[in-house]
């Protein structure tokens, strides 16, 4: 049986990066990819484990930012309920989606389509509703201090979306090995073999994208506390959607550190071409589409799939060789 | 008389213009095994589908342990005790044959250690207990189809409907599945199986339905079923009942 020990090494050793790392650009830079590895660990508990691809997760990232940033800027609720609550949105919000799309039968790339344009629907009411500022955008009075989860340091910052990340870690590990997780998985390989089975394949699936949506919300909740400001085209905008997936595709699909690792390789090669090529606009998004053609080419299942997959044939590879010197 | 477990009433079903399954009744009793025969198309799939909730009757009954079960979902009469396995069998192609069985095992047992202890337990039942830790996208046909029945028993079922299990196996694969079948009923769970393998519904069914173009055209012991002048032209075509009777008159 597999151990927690892997994640909580893993934690551990990110913890202690800003002991030694003191730039405020690399921290910043290590902040937002910690904040899309957990939007991509809510795309990865449903696309990954469920094997229903969403093309709109923005639709959560942006609930969850604009939950918070509106009750603390119109209702003056405190911070760090308003997180908690836009966390319950996103979760309310994969509820509905999940209960009305499952409900239909959407699945495969119908089910995609129908999740972009609930992000976009939400995109362009955002765009000119009165409550999340339209156009103008929405922005979170500066009001540094711990109450208000506005951390003067970095570090701090750092520290709270690392947490967020563990728990989102943990939450995977544990439906990997729970009777939830396991069904999920049966659902994603063959649906109608999962319910002659007695799995209740809508539910499943329902519930897998109100976990999902909890996620990616709570990366929106936390992006608006950290950039204070939030506008239609960044809350439920594509890029998030597109970064949320691709870091979970790279990663490696329906593994536990996969979003983790997408994230950490897709934004480290986009930092570098940034540095060696400069600022152009769209650049970054070419460097995703090479890299993602080129995982899906040469190891399908992903970064941390394609290592156990190497790992495995170097086993079975010792273990004849064992029996070979033992037969 | 005692109530079968299942009994199929008068049920039809239609596809587009084409009478699937054309009133069909048949019943299974407790704790037997009860076979359902006929040519390609005759709709037994279809019947089979209808009874584990995949495809909606049009009209008919069937009740189940003496419950009305029309119209309930599939995940609904696994619930129940009802398991069922595929005639193209359906493995989940990513996960290891433990694994397989593990969806099964969880219907009753919630927590993960008892679900992997029924697992282990069916899988050795089956003979896979070497293959366990093997994805199953590498098994052998035979080893497929006895991971599919594994799959459907883990789910502790009352009721068990075969569809085919024994098809593509060769002589001797039968010949070590057979037992294993009649093995399950003597535990108690009644089978229904459609079978083409007449050496083994002659050797395991107690009793036979025939269906052809959607209708139960004879039904009885397996011996006095083989020698039914109407089965013989419902798999032969017309007037081969005579000739045959004919050629083994001589």
């Amino acid at each position: 049986m597999k151990s927690f020990a892997p994640t909580a090494i893993v934690i551990a050793v990110l913890a202690a990066v800003p002991l030694v790392v003191q730039s405020n650009a690399t921290l910043n830079f290590l902040v937002v990819t910690l904040m899309i590895a957990l939007a991509g660990q809510g795309w990865n508990i449903l696309g990954g484990y469920g094997g229903q691809y969403s093309f709109g997760h923005a639709a959560f990232f942006g609930t969850g930012a604009y939950v918070t940033a509106i009750l603390q800027v119109r209702y003056g609720v405190n911070a760090w309920p308003g997180f908690a609550i836009g966390i319950a949105a996103g979760a309310a919000l994969g509820a509905v989606i999940g209960a009305l799309t499952f409900r239909s039968g959407l699945r495969g790339s119908y089910f995609a389509l129908v999740t972009l344009a609930f992000a976009e629907v939400l995109r362009i009411v955002a765009s000119v509703a009165p409550i999340t500022g339209a156009g103008v955008g929405t922005l979170i009075k500066l009001d540094l201090g711990a109450r208000t989860f506005q951390f003067q340091s970095r570090a701090a910052f750092y520290w709270a979306i690392l947490a967020l990340v563990a728990v989102s870690l943990v939450i995977a590990e544990m439906i990997e090995r729970s009777r939830f997780g396991t069904w999920l998985v049966a659902v994603r390989e063959n649906e109608d073999a999962a319910s002659a089975l007695g799995v209740d394949a809508r539910k499943v699936k329902t519930l897998a994208m109100t976990i999902s949506g909890a996620m990616t919300a709570a990366a929106g909740c936390f992006y608006a506390q950290y950039f204070l400001f939030i506008d239609s085209g960044i809350a439920y905008g594509t890029w998030i959607s597109v970064e949320a997936l691709l870091t979970a595709i790279i990663g490696g699909v329906g593994t536990v550190f996969g979003p983790l690792a997408g994230a950490l390789v897709v934004k480290s090669l986009g930092e570098a071409t940034r540095l060696l090529i400069g600022d152009a606009p769209g650049l970054d998004l070419i460097i995703y589409g090479a890299v993602l053609v080129l995982v899906i080419w040469i190891m399908p299942r992903g970064l941390i799939g394609g290592i156990a997959d190497v790992r495995k044939f170097f086993n079975r590879k010792s273990a004849r060789i064992e029996q070979v010197r033992h037969g | 008389m005692v109530e079968p477990l299942l009994a199929v009433d008068n049920v039809s079903c239609w596809f587009g213009g084409l009478k699937a399954v054309d009133g069909a009744s048949l019943n299974a009793p407790q704790g037997r095994i009860t076979a359902l025969i006929g040519p390609n198309g005759a709709g037994k799939t279809t019947l089979f589908s209808i009874i584990s909730g995949f495809v909606r009757a049009r009209d008919g009954t069937i009740r189940y342990a003496g419950e009305e079960i029309m119209g309930k979902l599939p995940h609904q009469l696994a619930r129940l005790g009802i398991a069922r396995t595929f005639q193209i069998v359906q493995p989940f192609v990513g996960l290891s044959v433990r694994e397989n069985i593990l969806v099964g095992a969880h219907l009753h047992h919630r927590a993960r250690d008892a679900a992997l202890a029924v697992a282990d337990r069916v899988g050795r039942d089956l003979g896979l207990t070497d293959m366990l830790d093997r994805p199953a996208d590498t098994l052998t046909v035979a080893a497929r189809k006895r991971l599919e029945l594994a799959r459907a028993l883990a789910t502790e079922p009352r009721l068990l409907l075969l569809d085919e299990v024994l098809a593509g196996l060769n002589p001797t694969e039968i010949r070590d599945i057979v037992p294993v079948i009649r093995d399950l009923c003597r535990h108690g769970i009644t089978i229904l199986m459609i079978e083409h393998v007449m050496q083994a519904v002659m050797s395991l069914a107690e009793h036979v339905f025939v269906l052809a173009e959607g209708r139960v055209i004879a039904q009885g012991a397996p011996a006095q079923i083989a020698q039914d002048p109407q089965v013989v032209e419902a798999y032969l075509g017309h007037g081969a009942a005579a000739k045959w009777g004919a050629s083994h008159a001589q």
